[in-house]
């Protein structure tokens, strides 16, 4: 027992030392990314790092130039390097009639309009997110072949409880009966925002899951799911509320009114609260980070290391907690729409 | 805000991705695995039920087991019982019987004995009245002068008799 708890005790020491060493790391990364001679600004600092960009850059001399993919109605689609936009002493230069501003591609002419599909750092990070998903999953799945009706071995062990519990505390007493038809988008779900939101913390690592982008596609995912399944219950109790006074239905239909944004609040909530949260948790953890350069210290830099260490474990609970509530509330949505209505209220 | 300002080309591959991941892990992972599970948790829940039952039976075949002991015993109770019951039975007519002929054999040998009784008596009377004829024949015969010499004579006579 004791032994374990001296195992476990140092295993944490490892994790932590790791950790405070890949945030000391980060220093030199948010220093580089301050600027040379220029004034240090915080803000910007942060902005960009929690922002989406066309280049991935680890470290200063180690930067991957993503492909640009433009897609604009008299040229059709382009495609090309975004290293085209750095001249050679990496200055933002034009080109192709396109300048790139605060990560962003914007035409010379101002009457032309261009849509973006570039692989950006974001769109790269959803690569590898889904790769590693496939990977990770496929693997448990050959698990279950392998070891048909015995215990789970392997990667399988881990990701069992995790899958039985997202199965039997989320989505089951949320949606009820008819619950195995939405288990595998919510397996789906929970794992994309999990691995999405715990990638995001690694150093140099995009803001997947702090972006609105992908939060409102995810809530627009849920929000078609939960319509498209909407039994008569569930549109009958939006446009015609039981145990409502009718005045408060005709002849202005407020209740009606009030229901039917209840039916877009639902899933703005779901893309906003992921977002904050994420977004959020970077913001905490660069401007600790920050807090050095503003000083010119290494004290300060030793202090907030440790404070960012500390805050990078809450992080993890935070990649988890966001994970779990997006899925549980997408299927309290769905439960509400499938429901078989008794009128008990 | 420019935070805030979802971009197009992210929230298209967004879409595309989470959709061909979430059907490609549908059809590799997720389905499998949920068929796993459940076919894994019937087999477990079969598997107590199994037991249970088994337990059950076992534990009928242990009451079974016990009530035929225990009737097995009672037989065994009763038939050595009714075999005590018959050997005592037996011990008592063998010994009624016994002293029934003991008692025929007493009487037998009493009767026997009365007769024989009767008999030597008989004889005796027979042999007294022979000898006091003798001995009287004797007397007669011999010329007695005294009585002292009849006496002895009398005596020799009746040592005589005892000797027979």
């Amino acid at each position: 027992m004791k032994k374990i708890f001296r195992n476990n005790m140092l295993k944490f020491l490892k994790i932590n030392l790791l950790i405070f060493l890949v945030t000391l790391f980060n220093f030199s990364n948010a220093k580089a990314s301050g600027g040379e001679g220029k004034e240090f600004n915080i803000g910007e600092m942060i902005t960009h790092h929690i922002s989406d960009s066309h280049e991935w850059h680890f470290f200063d001399g180690a930067t991957l130039y993503l492909p640009v993919i433009l897609y604009s109605s008299d040229r059709g689609i382009e495609v090309f390097s975004s290293a085209n936009f750095y001249g050679d002493h990496h200055e933002v230069v034009d080109y192709n009639g396109y300048k790139y501003e605060h990560g962003h591609i914007v035409p010379l002419e101002s009457s032309r309009s261009i849509l973006d599909f570039s692989i950006t750092k974001n769109v790269a990070t959803l690569f590898l997110t889904a790769i590693l998903m496939v990977l990770v999953f496929t693997a448990v799945a050959r698990g279950y072949k392998k070891n048909a009706n015995t215990g789970p071995r392997g990667i399988q062990s881990f990701f069992e409880p995790i899958i039985v519990f997202v199965r039997d505390e989320i989505v089951k007493p949320n949606i009820g009966p008819k619950y195995e038809k939405f288990t595998p988008y919510m397996l789906t779900l929970f794992f994309f925002i999990w691995f999405g939101n715990i990638l995001g913390l690694l150093p140099g690592a995009a803001n997947l899951t702090g972006n609105t982008a992908v939060t409102i596609v995810l809530a627009l995912l849920t929000f078609i799911l939960v319509n498209v399944n909407g039994n008569k219950a569930y549109w009958g109790h939006i446009f015609n509320t039981p145990g409502v006074p009718w005045w408060l239905k005709l002849p202005i239909p407020i209740m009606p009114v009030v229901e039917l944004i209840g039916i877009f609040t639902k899933p703005f909530s779901l893309l906003l609260r992921l977002f904050v949260a994420i977004t959020a948790g970077h913001i905490v953890l660069l401007s600790l980070i920050g807090l050095t350069f503003l000083f010119h210290s290494w004290a300060v830099g030793i202090g907030s290391a440790l404070v960012v260490t500390v805050i990078n474990f809450i992080e993890i609970l935070v990649a988890t907690i966001q994970a779990y509530v997006f899925t549980m509330f997408s299927s309290l949505y769905i439960g509400m729409a499938v429901a078989d209505h008794h009128d008990d209220h | 805000m420019d935070l805030l300002a979802p971009g197009v080309g992210l929230m298209f591959w967004q879409l595309v991705i989470f959709l061909v991941v979430f059907f490609l892990l549908r059809a590799l992972a997720w389905k499998p695995i949920m068929s796993s599970l459940k076919t894994r948790d019937a087999m477990i829940d079969d598997s107590i039920k199994q037991a249970e039952t088994a337990r059950d039976e076992v534990a009928q075949m242990k009451a079974d087991n016990e009530y035929l002991l225990q009737e097995a015993r009672a037989e065994r109770d009763k038939i050595v019982n009714d075999a005590l019951a018959v050997a005592n039975k037996i011990k008592e007519e063998a010994k009624s019987e016994t002293s029934v002929i003991a008692d025929k054999m007493l009487q037998d040998a009493k009767a026997t004995i009365q007769n024989e009784k009767k008999a030597a008596l008989t004889e005796v009377k027979d042999l007294v009245g022979s000898l006091s004829l003798e001995i009287a024949e004797k007397v007669m015969r011999e010329k007695l002068s005294d009585d002292a010499s009849q006496k002895s004579l009398v005596d020799k006579f009746l040592k005589d008799v005892k000797v027979n």
